[in-house]
């Protein structure tokens, strides 16, 4: 099943927003396939009727109320923004759909 | 008197406090002495909070001589791995990414171990986002063994597990999410616990893995277990995958001994593979356990073969998700010549992240992309139903399990660098314990000839590290020899 | 060829709790920029979301009102795309498993009544606000809104022309002002919806490729963006073109739509459990709680007013419109009003009185029960109809009880034979003109003269009471 092509490599980083050289490329290309062809060991295993484990806690119905909190002062919440004119995070223009 | 403070355990430093033997300022002193000594040659600090420290300790002493109850571990000093988020300093993840990070809120545990009285010395290195298994991924700098400064200390939580061989902290708390906890306890020579999941919240701990990731101590005795678990342990309003389950008293309930205790040694961890002389430790360990009167029994962990398989998609998945909010929008690296939007993300991820952690989330996101979810993902969280049902069944016939905490000691640097494969091998013994979500510990047991320290893991029932803490510290007092101080320690 | 059009829709709620979906920041956009945020709806390393039960509460109230099944066990999902008004570069959502499903809402259309089914209604959270108004090729991002509650509805394609839509999105409104679960306000972008509209040769009962529009922001907007949706979609196909399956933008300005390309892998959203959120569990117990606190819904109590109150159909529409105004009649009824005088006054006096004050009936001061008390006034002969038209917009300003404004004013209207038969020998003896063609005949011409007698007590007098005085004075002579 595995066998990644450096086109598989491009499509996830391209979901992953990651940007590789081309040595890096080959280099995942090549990691990527030798782990998943050890991950594909797992089709030996019959999972057939059984459930999926979401969670290793057996809990349900886990809610907060509906209650107001304190907020982050605008001092701390633009404390770390790479770029901010003190009222708005700012990014590069956003042009629709992009 | 105030010579080596620095080598007492948690429990010694604060019962001496409270009784007025030594004080919270004299014991920081002693630790910040020390750790100006050592620290050149081991590297485990990220960053040294001196004078904060200092600050506290007069205020513990303070509360002391007013005649207020500062707390169980009051004086006691403390260093945390640096993907727990504080407000004081900075939280990197030892990673360009968050290299100026503030955080504006403190972890529940840094809450906690504030509320009980301990003192922050500062933050520890780890690989990069708690991704490694040798510290080799920090993007800050290299954490070397205090018992063989040519050897990694282990990961991720390598700064953690040197920081206390090194006598640089009375304990310190890591996180683990397929070993990074036990392994370097084991690399290191001290005790680390993984507690169950939901044990301990998960709030204020940079995420790597949400289905896997849990907090813990590493510990210089079994005792020392007892205390800080319970300091930490408990329901959050802030995680809703806490458990809202009492906390027992772990240090009555420890000296209880193993009399009847039924040990069970899964015959898939114990196999030609084991390297000889982690073997023979461990086989001199289980026999001392025998002695205090528990009986070892062969049990069978049949998924065993799997679970590496299974915790690389999962873990990889997860993260991928986790790692996505690093965007350099809000917080973050940001890369100077972004043009638009898809460049600001392209550009600050790339340079951002190393390669170990994008390699993680190219795989992750694969395993979930169009087409490949249920063949990885969903395949995987079967498996991992049968991996817990394996425990489950397993602890019908034992009240803990024993078996190596790694199949080999410490490596050298560069050793496993080049093959990501073989170092993810490495976490065989201890992903399974993530992946069922059971508590785990590592304790020393012995020095393999290359003079190395060499790890006993346990595996305890979901919210049993009662038993485990118990076995731990019946070990500890059947006169089996210790390990002594670790040479840079 | 003759082409039939296939349209569905997805509308978006913001549920109005008082905190945000999965942190405690106050859930209100309208304060200034990035005011209502935390670690939490900033998406800070470290933090985890715990979902408010109020959402839950307010989801299954609406799933319960469009006839929805509520899952028994549901979970929230990941969604996973990159944009600066995502704050985790994930949405939590729920994918395979939403709160409610199968559900339906019946609209009217021409007086045809007609089914339209409700896939889902799923829980999700909001996204941040993008500012492109400051200019210098730079976007501003405000994260008040991220992390509101949101709940998607998504129908049925079982809508087949642009009035349908129109139909549904405004029956859909009135449910959800019912369970005063959402402020509802397009322009405000509480409630938004996205048709997708295909077009398939009439008779065909395969679908065509559908596109679906976003950026309406009126209910007459989607109706109009529906109709260009469909004669573009028919122009391309009678030109031999093929119709994209595509997002596209309202332009409403133009009147058009416009394609938004957006890359096929942007699509690809790695949906998987949120392994930081437990399983929403409902038993029996929970949706009976909830389906108990359900206010009567809007059809049934339109169906109420026709046939229990005997309203007429346009009468138990307009009064049945809003929940307020719906509530306020049932109130003015249970003081003693009869309905139909009840359903007159609002549907008259009282709702013109507030449109020209571009206010609703909330904003109204006269009590419900005030209303009853007037009409009660008007019913004993105390006052007469034109007294009461004259107080209402008083009452509506300032409230009061009209039986103390009535009698501190003297406006309890002039019932005493005596001092009305002298009035009707004066009107009489000062109109003979109009007096003489009612002996000859025109009985209508009682009207001019009972008018001048209400003109003369100020519009004090009995109006019948003169009527009769008049009539027997003239017929006596
Ligand atoms: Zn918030």
């Amino acid at each position: 099943m595995a066998k990644i092509t450096l086109e598989d490599v491009d499509y996830v980083a391209g979901l992953a927003h990651l940007t590789l050289n081309p040595e890096t490329r080959e280099a995942m290309a090549r990691d990527l396939g030798s782990i998943l062809e050890y991950i594909d060991q797992l089709e030996r295993l019959d999972t057939s009727g059984v459930e999926p484990m979401m969670h290793v806690l057996d809990v349900t119905n886990v809610y907060r109320e509906d209650t107001v909190g304190e907020s982050l002062s605008q001092e701390d919440a633009f404390k770390n923004a790479p770029k901010t004119d003190g009222e708005y995070f700012l990014v590069p223009k956003i042009l629709d759909g992009e | 008197m105030s010579a080596e403070l620095f080598r007492l355990s948690a429990h010694e430093t604060t019962a001496r406090i409270r009784s007025g033997d030594t004080n919270a300022r004299e014991v920081t002193e002693s630790y910040l002495a020390h750790i100006e000594s050592v620290e050149p040659k081991v590297d485990a600090y990220l960053d040294v909070w001196r004078e904060p420290a200092r600050a506290r300790a007069e205020a513990i002493d303070a509360a002391i001589a007013a005649g207020q109850n500062p707390g169980p571990l009051a004086g006691v000093p403390v260093a945390i791995k640096d993907n727990l988020c504080t407000r004081e300093g900075r939280t990197t993840c030892a990673s360009k990414m968050l290299e100026n990070f503030e955080s504006p809120y403190d972890a529940t545990v840094v809450e906690k171990l504030d509320a009980a009285g301990a003192v922050l010395l500062g933050k520890l290195n780890l690989d990069e986002f708690a991704m490694g298994s040798t510290n080799e991924n920090s993007a800050v700098k290299v954490t070397r063994n205090p018992w063989d400064s040519d050897r990694v200390p282990g990961g991720s939580s390598g700064g953690a597990a040197a920081c206390l061989a090194a006598n640089e902290a009375a304990f310190t708390l890591g996180s683990d999410t397929g070993g990074s906890i036990r392994l370097p306890a084991s690399f290191c020579g001290c005790l680390g616990m993984k507690p169950t999941y939901g044990r301990v919240s998960r709030y204020g701990l940079v995420a790597f893995a949400s289905s896997l990731d849990q907090i813990g101590p590493f510990t210089k005795d079994a005792e020392d277990l007892a205390l800080i678990l319970a300091a930490i342990a408990g329901k959050d309003p802030r995680d809703a995958t806490s458990a809202d389950l009492p906390v027992p008293d772990y240090s009555s309930t420890m000296r209880d001994g193993v009399s009847g205790s039924r040990i069970g040694l899964p015959k898939e961890y114990f196999t030609d593979a084991l390297d000889g002389e982690v073997g023979k430790q461990v086989d001199a360990a289980l026999q001392a356990l025998k002695g205090e009167g528990a009986e070892l029994v062969e049990i069978s962990l049949p998924h065993t073969e799997y679970a590496i398989a299974v915790y690389y998609i999962i873990c990889t998945a997860e993260a991928s998700s986790n790692l996505a909010r690093f965007d350099g929008v809000r917080y973050g690296y940001r890369h100077p010549d972004a043009a638009s939007v898809e460049d600001l993300y392209r550009l600050s991820k790339s340079e951002g992240f190393g390669l170990e952690v994008q390699r993680r989330i190219l795989l992750g996101t694969y395993v979930l992309s169009s087409g490949y979810y249920d063949a990885y993902y969903l395949k995987a969280q079967k498996a991992r139903g049968l991996l817990r049902r394996d425990f489950d069944e397993a602890f019908t016939r034992c009240d803990v399990i024993a078996t190596p905490t790694s199949p080999t000691t410490a490596y050298k640097f560069g050793e496993k660098m080049d093959d990501p494969l073989q170092m993810y091998l490495g976490d065989i013994f201890t992903t399974s314990a993530n992946l069922a979500g059971i508590p785990g510990l590592s304790m020393p047991c012995g020095l393999a000839s290359n003079g190395m320290p060499v790890g006993l893991q346990l595996l305890g029932k979901p919210f049993d590290e009662a038993a485990l803490i118990r076995t731990a510290y019946a070990y500890e007092k059947s006169g089996a020899p210790t390990l002594g101080p670790a040479p840079l320690g | 060829m003759e082409y039939e059009p296939v349209i569905g829709l997805e509308v978006h709620v913001e549920i109005n709790s008082r905190s945000k979906v999965f942190c405690a920041c106050l859930n209100n956009f309208h304060s200034p920029p990035n005011s209502n945020v935390c670690p939490v709806c900033l998406g800070m390393p470290g933090v985890l979301p715990v979902l408010n039960v109020a959402m839950v509460d307010a989801s299954m109230a609406v799933g319960l009102a469009l006839n929805c099944t509520i899952s028994r066990w549901s979970k929230m999902d990941r969604k996973h795309y990159f944009y600066p008004d995502l704050a985790k570069s994930y949405q939590i959502s729920q994918y395979d498993l939403p709160l409610c499903h199968d559900g339906y809402l019946d609209i009217e259309v021409d007086g045809a009544s007609k089914r339209v089914g409700i896939t889902r209604a799923h829980m999700e959270e909001d996204t941040a606000r993008n500012t492109h108004t400051i200019g210098g090729g730079i976007s501003g991002v405000d994260f008040n809104r991220c992390g509101v509650p949101l709940l998607e509805i998504v129908t049925e394609p079982d809508i087949f022309s642009a009035d349908e839509a129109f139909a549904y999105l405004t029956a859909l409104k009135q449910i959800l002002e019912y369970l005063n679960v959402s402020d509802c306000n397009m322009e405000e972008g509480s409630l938004r919806a996205e048709p997708n509209i295909s077009v398939r040769p009439k008779g065909s009962t395969t679908l065509g490729v559908k596109t679906e529009v976003k950026n309406v922001a009126s209910f007459s907007g989607v109706r109009k963006a529906i109709e260009f949706e469909i004669k573009r979609q028919v122009k391309a196909l009678d030109s031999g073109e093929a119709v994209v399956q595509e997002t596209r933008g309202w332009d409403a300005d133009r009147g058009i739509t416009v394609s938004q390309r957006v890359k096929e892998s942007a699509h690809d959203y790695r949906y998987f459990p949120d392994p930081d959120l437990m399983p929403v569990v409902v038993d029996d117990a929970w949706e009976e709680r909830i389906r108990q606190s359900l206010p009567e819904l809007p059809q049934a109590r339109k169906r109420r007013f026709r046939e229990d109150l005997d309203l007429s159909e346009y009468d138990a529409g307009v009064v049945g419109m809003t929940k307020d105004l719906a509530d306020y009649f049932d109130a003015a009824v249970v003081a003693g009003a009869p309905a139909k005088q009840a359903a007159n006054w609002i549907t008259g006096e009282i709702l013109a009185t507030l449109a020209e004050r571009k206010s609703d009936i909330t904003a109204c001061k006269m009590k419900p029960e005030a209303l009853a008390s007037m009409i009660g006034l008007i019913g004993d002969g105390t006052i007469s109809g034109t007294i009461a038209k004259e107080l209402l917009p008083d009452l509506i300003e300032s409230g009061g009880d009209p039986k103390a404004i009535v009698e501190e004013r003297g406006l309890v209207q002039i019932s005493d034979s005596a001092e009305l038969e002298e009035l009707a020998q004066a009107i009489i003896r000062d109109h003979p003109g109009p007096a003489q063609e009612f002996r000859d005949g025109n009985k209508k011409a009682i009207g001019f003269l009972v008018g001048q007698a209400m003109k003369a007590t100020k519009g004090k007098g009995n109006p019948k009471l003169i009527n009769q005085i008049l009539t027997d004075a003239l017929s006596q002579e």
